[in-house]
């Protein structure tokens, strides 16, 4: 296990130094600091002097270096505004992030699995149908305009929700509702088909001839084998939800991660979107071994095939 | 031949599969009984109703196919008139099926422990640690070497002949009354069948359970088995101590699949086969079933259906459904 780990941890780090500097070159290109923090009047020498300091009169390539010097010495540089360190931004926004994807998250897997087995053990049944179509509406909605049609409805409307900020559990619904709209229709169809599948297998007539309850038959020998490709699936879609997040985020003002990549592009805080970007790539690849392991774990065919690779 | 009471007896068995253009009528009539340390062969082609007849018996039908009429009579309760929880009770415990298709019949996510004593867990309520060691017992007990190390093993670690080993042992498990072979070697190679036979003749031996042995191998029944019901499009066609059957079959369509063995041709010619396809189950004609491939077919059996009647003279055992029997077989 510790191996397989390893392995990965490895295979990781070229796809996020290409999404880094893909990311590092690409935010130079959006323009130039001192355009927006020296007054319009700053002399040429001001600019000049400005740029020097902050070190963006070197090349791209240089900075770079300079840059990644001094990631390895833990230093990820510093607001241009505020002064503050970059890194201590990103760790502030980041769990906000985290708790609203999370709870959004468990959310949608704990209802599309109810709703998904619901609809798989009574095919073409009238609640059948109706998931299907409830599901594919979440799943094909665009989130901000869901967002906005919230906040209309039933802050500025009913007056039951605030329509941002994070007071309280209260402010949490309509973002957390928002963005799990898309993984719950997406899941729903998917465990559907999962437990469909499943159910006609030769091991739940196996199961059965065995004489095991109609409960010992869906929980503990379809669930169980619906669950590996269904983890895959959702596991794409957290990560989906990081970009959710920017743009909810943005919406409904929560001080996440998402929020701060746009505020710092706006601001070309470099420093700031090169951290944010980073913390949130490697959390993305750590997700992914940990869905690996996961699916490893639930589905010991791939086990064995990792068996038999490292032995 | 034993004169007790049998064990299970099949009686006027209907099976309806439900499509989009109505009930099929898939299984029609079927009557047999068997007898503690007697072995019942269904014969038939694909499609002839014999598995769903056997699916019916074990409770493991799909949800498209029902039972719509008869009984099914164990040890003279009829299973059908039995609360759902009920049956459940007998299945696995009395009842055991060994299913065809070992390499997707097994669970694949888990241990063929855990599986194996999954029956001990449900109908003797054994803890996880006790049903394991009961596995292991069962895997010795169908030949499987180093069982207390392989118990722990997934499906997908075994061989397609070991894996029906274990199919084999999961249906034996708490000793069934009645235990249900559909097709139990169709996937495997020669050598393998051979051994699976060897291993189910060995479990009938030690015990006095009834087998019901679903197979399309003329060899497979005239090794295995006492008696034999030979089917056709849902109907029982023929039905008889299995000597007497194979000897001088009075259907003609137990005649023809006689006649279609490899070991009958001789060399150089085409194998001889029976002409022609099964009827379409969605429409069997009226009168007999076989009309449109029988070499014997008139007028009456294009109009009136057979009826499956014991032979006069000949023990009860002895039931053809034909208007014109064959006479014995010259050989």
């Amino acid at each position: 296990m510790l191996t397989f780990l390893a392995r990965r941890a490895l295979m990781s780090v070229i796809p996020l130094a290409g999404v880094f500097i893909g990311v590092f070159v690409l935010a130079r290109l959006s323009g130039d600091p001192s355009a927006l923090y020296l007054p319009v009047t700053a002399s040429e020498e001001t600019r000049a002097e400005f740029s020097a300091r902050q070190g963006f009169d070197e090349p791209v390539l240089a900075q770079l270096g300079t840059y990644l010097a001094g990631v390895f010495r833990g230093d990820l540089g510093t607001s241009l505004r505020t002064g503050e360190d970059a890194l201590d931004m990103v760790l502030r926004a980041f769990p906000v992030t985290l708790a609203l994807a999370s709870v959004a998250m468990v959310l949608a897997v704990a209802l599309a699995v109810l709703i998904g087995s619901y609809a798989a053990l009574r095919p073409n049944s009238l609640m059948d149908r109706l998931s299907s179509l409830i599901s594919l509406a979440a799943a094909s909605l665009p989130d901000f305009w869901v967002a906005l049609m919230g906040i209309w409805v039933f802050a500025i409307t009913l007056g039951w929700l605030p329509t941002s900020g994070t007071a309280g559990v209260i402010a949490w619904v309509l973002p957390v509702a928002t963005l799990l709209l898309r993984p719950l229709g997406v899941l729903v169809q998917f465990v559907r088909g999962a437990m469909v599948t499943a159910m006609s297998e030769p091991y739940i007539k196996l199961a059965r001839s065995k004489g095991a309850t109609e409960r010992r038959v869906v929980m503990s020998h379809a669930l169980r084998n619906a669950a590996a490709p269904a983890l895959t699936v959702a596991g794409d879609l957290a990560v989906g939800l990081i970009n959710g997040a920017v743009v909810i985020e943005t919406i409904f003002g929560f001080p996440g991660v998402g929020k701060l990549m746009i505020d710092s592009i706006i601001g070309r805080e470099f420093a700031v979107l090169q951290a944010a970007v980073l913390v949130t790539s490697v959390a993305i690849f750590a997700l992914n071994i940990v869905i690996d392991a996961a699916y490893a774990m639930l589905d010991p065919r791939v086990r064995t095939a990792g068996k038999a690779v490292s032995a | 031949m034993s004169t007790a009471a049998p064990i299970l007896r099949v009686e006027d068995l209907d099976v309806d599969i439900s499509t989009h253009s109505g009930d099929l009528a898939a299984v029609r009539g079927v009557n047999f009984e068997v007898r503690e340390g007697e072995t019942m062969a269904l014969l038939g082609e694909s499609g002839c109703g014999k598995s769903l007849t056997a699916s019916a018996i074990a409770d493991v039908l799909d949800p498209v196919a029902h039972v719509t009429s008869g009984r099914l009579m164990l040890d003279g309760v009829d299973m059908r008139a039995l609360t759902p929880a009920h049956r459940r009770g007998l299945s696995g415990s009395a009842v055991g099926i060994v299913f065809q298709d070992a390499l997707t019949a097994l669970n694949p996510v888990y241990t063929v422990g855990r599986q194996l004593g999954e029956p001990f867990r449900i109908h003797r309520r054994m803890s996880a640690r006790a049903a394991r060691e009961e596995a292991i017992g069962l895997l010795e007990r169908v030949g499987i070497p180093d069982a207390a190390r392989r118990v722990d093993d997934y499906p997908h670690e075994f061989s397609g002949g070991m894996r029906q080993r274990l199919l084999i042992a999961i249906a034996i498990a708490l000793s069934p009354r009645l235990l249900i072979a559909d097709e139990p070697t169709t996937a495997l190679d020669v050598t393998v069948q051979a051994q699976i036979m060897d291993l189910l003749r060995t479990l009938r031996g030690d015990s006095e359970m009834a087998v019901v042995l679903i197979t399309h191998d003329l060899a497979v029944v005239s090794e295995e088995s006492d008696q034999v019901t030979v089917m056709y499009a849902g109907v029982v066609v023929e039905q008889g101590q299995t000597q007497d059957v194979l000897s001088s079959p009075r259907h003609p369509y137990t005649r023809g699949l006689l006649d279609s063995l490899p070991e009958r041709a001789q060399r150089g010619e085409a194998l001889p086969s029976i002409p022609g396809n099964p009827p379409d189950l969605r429409s069997i004609p009226a009168g007999c079933v076989y009309q449109d491939r029988c070499p014997l077919a008139t007028e009456v059996c294009r109009t009136s259906r057979p009826r499956l009647s014991s032979e006069n003279g000949v023990s009860g055992q002895r039931a053809v459904a034909c208007h014109f029997p064959l006479e014995g077989r010259d050989e």
